[in-house]
């Protein structure tokens, strides 16, 4: 419960961070680090408008966007204290609960019959296509080197000791970096700052929530982050740290996964739309690096 | 006997009137579902086996019909799609008012022949016999595919498909015969004996193509997009639901016969079977017509069904029990899980058909609001066949995927990179997968209609609802609690595998705990969904129209189309999958631009490049042939006195 906690928490100032990050790296003030929370509490509090082309699938898609990424942040193990569910395989489950709320999402977006939401629809939908394979092959690559299914026994034996581990850990991260990037569409694949709906993708999929809705989506954004940088600190958690320390380097890592979010944003473009898809599938390539490194390490290869 | 009686039963269909036909089947429907139900319940799930021999003499020998697991399974899940069509048919034929009853008697007795012939096909052990049921199957589909023969494309499909199977039936006689001349047997079990003796690939091989015809695998699919579309609903999901499932049926016993060459046989399956899938996928994507659509998903299912199997096997050539367990498993329940959820997304699209008469998804739009029912279970059956959970598509997939898990974990190196680029697949797959259910679910039901047609749309009866939610309970069962279903699963394969004996199945625990999680995820969507409604007390909910960027015009028309939102995935790719576009570019000085169409199509690369020469070459030689067809009855007379002469001839210098 406790780990539940915490990623609630920290996804409430996570995009606080970001947003801070960047205004310190453009010069300015900027707002407070809370100031995402009082977002989302005026979201909240206020009424909704739908469209009159929308079914129940509309308001019923942020539902099932927020409760999936719960039941994910409730498999996620933290150092050798396990998800509150934690089985054989439960990556695989962790993937396709996500992937069940994008489908959602998706429809919800087509729901509107608007020619924006379904532009940013088809990307959204293409991408996170694009993007599965490597984040299988990642954690893949991690039970072939732990010799475990589970996320519990995949982190707990994780060990970067040696070099090529180091190597491979790094890696890994950075793989798992771009994946959250994309997930929750920052740069440099999506801006969650255009104003132009044209080149959006994720902003234009939401387009027509507005009130509860909206802070859910928002909410769920921010929790996915938290999730992916859990799942980071995991790599360099060890089972015999104390539970303190884990928690320690766990907020760390969040810490500096927000403040490197916003380095990124502050002097990265954006990628041409058509160029995404060479990046995405880079990832998977970079993910089967992993693999092989992994082999390497057991000495399976040569 | 019983059988028998039922079969000679079937002729009363040419004397009943047109209005009491479909009742009528329906009868004879219900009378064989609980005969054969019984029999295969006694014998799955409390073991008694059921043998009996017919006094049917056939080619010397008693034709004997034996019920084990494997076939008490199949005959399970062909009786639960087979009664639940038959009852969807009954509305549903009921549109095609302009035939006659001679036409509609045809149809269903076709369709029930293809229903016993399947059940019967189970259960045969006579290969000669095996083969005459296969053909009645194949024979009885080709009549129902003719159905609307009137169409242009109906024909053509249905004699395309008519061609195909019997290319499939020569195979499996190649195979059968081989395995009568090295070991004088004509039972399945013969196969045993003679993989015992001889390399297990060559017939392997032929046997497969000969199965793969009539299941899609790559190579073989060609007459799957075609025949789909121009069958009927209820016949479309009677075919892509079980029917092709009988060439699994067939590899599988193929399959459990094996004795040598094990991991060769399952790698060359696991390899033709991710193309099927990743191809069949990507195909499905570009498709306008929504029941091709479809069918290129039955292609993309039948890859993940060898996937599975490729997997045992690979398990059981390596001695990896788990994962020989885990893959044959989750190729078994896939076996299953499809006949569920795509019999039901055939049903709605007919209900669809039945209700706008479109087939093309760019002029529909707007259904959900129309026919509700229909769409939610368009929408579950979407899901499902994505494999997402809570659905039963995702148990077979995540079982499939545990075994790629374990494969990589725990073997050697080739074995480990085999399943890295099986993982790979599978996990494109599901992606792609979703990609295309998202854009049908979407463009179909979602949104403002495109047409008129679909303006006047409204949901259809109740009996044609009934049978869909019966799917759809099995659907949600074995969702949410698949432990109860993998274990007389795995008992087939334990009965058919000598080295899975009396081992239990690996994965028990995790599958209940994926009940556990999918359980959680109802309850918190729930909770959420109630903490909503509360928080919209008090407050003002309003509705008004889409935002478009204050463009507030012409909505349907400037809504994304399936052609556009799959125009993304396309880009780049146009060749591969074979569209052509055609379309007249806007010139630069061209100040008021003309009307101008747009148009895109796609052929299947292997039909372009690969059967329609083969074809092509094919109709030649036989045109050549043709020369001594001369329509003189003289010709005709002659010949059989010359076969006579050489045959004389061939005697007296002791030839024969």
């Amino acid at each position: 419960m406790l780990i539940f906690f915490s990623i609630i928490i920290l996804s409430l100032i996570f995009p606080g961070i970001i947003v801070r990050t960047k205004s310190v790296l453009s010069g300015r003030k900027g707002p407070s680090i809370v100031q995402p929370i009082y977002d989302l509490i005026k979201l909240f509090r206020k009424g909704t408008v739908y469209s009159i082309t929308t079914s129940w699938i509309f308001r019923f898609a942020p539902v099932l966007y927020f409760s999936s990424a719960i039941l994910a942040a409730l498999i996620l193990p933290i150092g050798n204290k396990s998800g509150i569910i934690s089985f054989e395989g439960d990556f695989i489950f962790f993937i396709y609960l996500l992937g069940l709320s994008k489908f959602f999402l998706i429809i919800a977006a087509l729901d509107t019959g608007s020619a924006f939401e379904g532009m940013g629809s088809s990307r959204e939908a293409l991408y996170s296509m694009l993007v599965e394979p490597a984040f299988f092959i990642l954690l893949a690559s991690f039970a072939l080197l732990s010799g475990n299914s589970s996320f519990e026994g995949l982190f707990n034996t994780l060990t970067f000791d040696t070099s090529i581990a180091l190597f491979i850990g790094i890696l890994a991260a950075y793989t798992l970096f771009h994946i959250a990037l994309l997930e929750n569409s920052r740069l440099p694949y999506d801006d969650p700052k255009t104003h132009l709906e044209l080149t959006m993708i994720h902003e234009v999929m939401v387009l027509d929530y507005s009130g509860f809705d909206l802070a859910l989506i928002q909410w769920t954004g921010h929790i996915k982050f938290v999730l992916y940088s859990l799942l980071v600190s995991n790599f360099f958690l060890k089972p015999e740290m104390n539970l303190g320390l884990q928690f320690l380097i766990f907020f760390a890592t969040t810490v500096l996964f927000a403040i490197s979010v916003g380095f990124i944003e502050s002097f990265r473009a954006r990628h041409k739309l058509r160029n995404n898809n060479k990046a995405i599938v880079i990832l998977t390539s970079i993910a089967i690096l992993v693999f092989f490194g992994s082999l390497l390490v057991l000495k399976k290869l040569f | 006997m019983l059988l028998l009686l039922i079969v000679c039963f079937s002729a009363l269909y040419f004397i009943f009137p047109k209005k009491l036909l479909s009742f009528f089947n329906l009868f004879l429907f219900v009378l064989l579902f609980s005969i054969s139900s019984y029999f295969s319940i006694e014998n799955l799930f409390f073991g008694k086996s059921i043998s009996f021999e017919s006094s049917i003499g056939f080619w010397g020998k008693n034709i004997v019909l034996k019920i084990d697991k494997l076939s008490s399974y199949f005959i399970l899940i062909i009786n639960f799609t087979g009664i639940v069509s038959a009852i969807y048919s009954i509305r549903y034929l009921e549109m095609y008012k302009n035939k006659s009853r001679i036409e509609l008697s045809l149809h269903y007795f076709s369709f029930f022949v293809l229903y016993w012939s399947m059940i019967v096909l189970t259960l045969v052990q006579n290969t000669i016999a095996f083969l005459v049921i296969w053909e009645l199957m194949s024979l009885s589909s080709f009549i129902l595919v003719m159905f609307e023969s009137e169409k242009k494309l109906t024909s053509r499909a249905g004699i395309n498909y008519f061609i195909q199977m019997h290319l499939a039936v020569i195979l499996l006689m190649i195979g059968f015969i081989t395995v009568n001349f090295y070991t004088g047997g004509w039972t399945l079990s013969d196969l045993n004996i003679y993989f015992a003796e001889h390399k297990n690939i060559g017939l392997f091989l032929i046997l497969f193509a000969g199965f793969g015809f009539k299941s899609g695998f790559m190579p073989f699919h060609t007459w799957l997009p075609h025949a789909h579309p121009a069958a009927p609903s209820h016949v479309s999901a009677l075919m892509s639901g079980v029917m092709i499932k009988m060439g699994i049926y067939g590899i599988l016993r193929v399959v459990f016969s094996l004795q040598q060459d094990l991991l060769l046989i399952g790698i060359i399956i696991l390899l033709i079977s991710i193309i099927s899938g990743i191809s069949g996928v990507s195909m499905a994507i570009v498709q306008h017509n929504l029941k091709r659509l479809l069918a290129y998903h039955s292609i993309e299912n039948i890859g993940i069904i060898g996937i599975g199997i490729g997997t045992g096997l690979i398990g059981l050539a390596t001695e990896n029990q788990t994962l020989a367990a885990l893959g044959f498993t989750g190729g078994l329940l896939h076996v299953l899980n499809h006949s569920l959820f795509k019999s039901l997304l055939f049903f709605s699209a007919g209900s669809v058909y039945q209700r706008t008469h479109l087939m093309n998804i760019d002029s529909m739009g707007g259904l959900i609001k129309k026919m509700p029912v229909t769409a939610f279970i368009f929408l579950i059956a979407a899901l499902s066949i994505c494999g997402l959970p809570p659905f039963n598509g995702f148990v077979s997939e995540f079982l499939i995927y545990n075994g790629f898990v374990i494969g990589i974990i725990k073997s050697d190196l080739l074995i480990k990179l085999l399943f890295l680029f099986a993982l790979l697949g599978l996990a494109a797959i599901g992606g792609m997968a979703v990609f295309c259910f998202t854009k049908a679910f979407g463009i179909v039901f979602l949104g403002n209609p495109r047409s008129k047609e679909v303006e006047h749309a409204n949901e259809v009866s109740t009996l044609s609802l009934i049978p869909q939610f019966l799917s759809l309970a099995l659907i949600l069962l074995i969702g949410f609690a698949p432990g109860l279903v993998v274990n007389p699963i795995y008992n087939i394969i334990t009965e058919n595998s000598e080295n899975l004996k009396e081992t239990i199945f690996p994965s028990t625990e995790s599958l209940n705990s994926i009940s556990l999680a999918v359980g959680m995820l109802v309850i918190i969507t729930v909770l959420v969904f109630l903490i909503k409604k509360l928080s919209f007390k008090g407050k003002t909910v309003s509705e008004t129209i889409t935002w478009g960027c204050a463009y507030s015009g012409e909505a349907p028309k400037t809504q994304y189309t399936a052609s556009s939102y799959a125009e993304n995935y396309i880009h780049g790719m146009e060749n591969g999958l074979g569209i052509e576009t055609t379309y007249n570019p806007i010139k630069t000085r061209e100040y008021f631009p003309q009307k101008r169409h747009y148009h895109s199509h796609n052929r299947s690369f292997y039909e372009v490049k690969v059967f329609s020469p083969i074809k092509n070459r094919m109709s030649k030689v036989f045109e050549k042939l043709a020369i001594i067809q001369t329509g003189q009855t003289q010709h005709y007379i002659l010949y059989p006195f010359i076969l006579i002469i050489v045959m004389i001839i061939l005697t007296v210098l002791n030839f024969i």
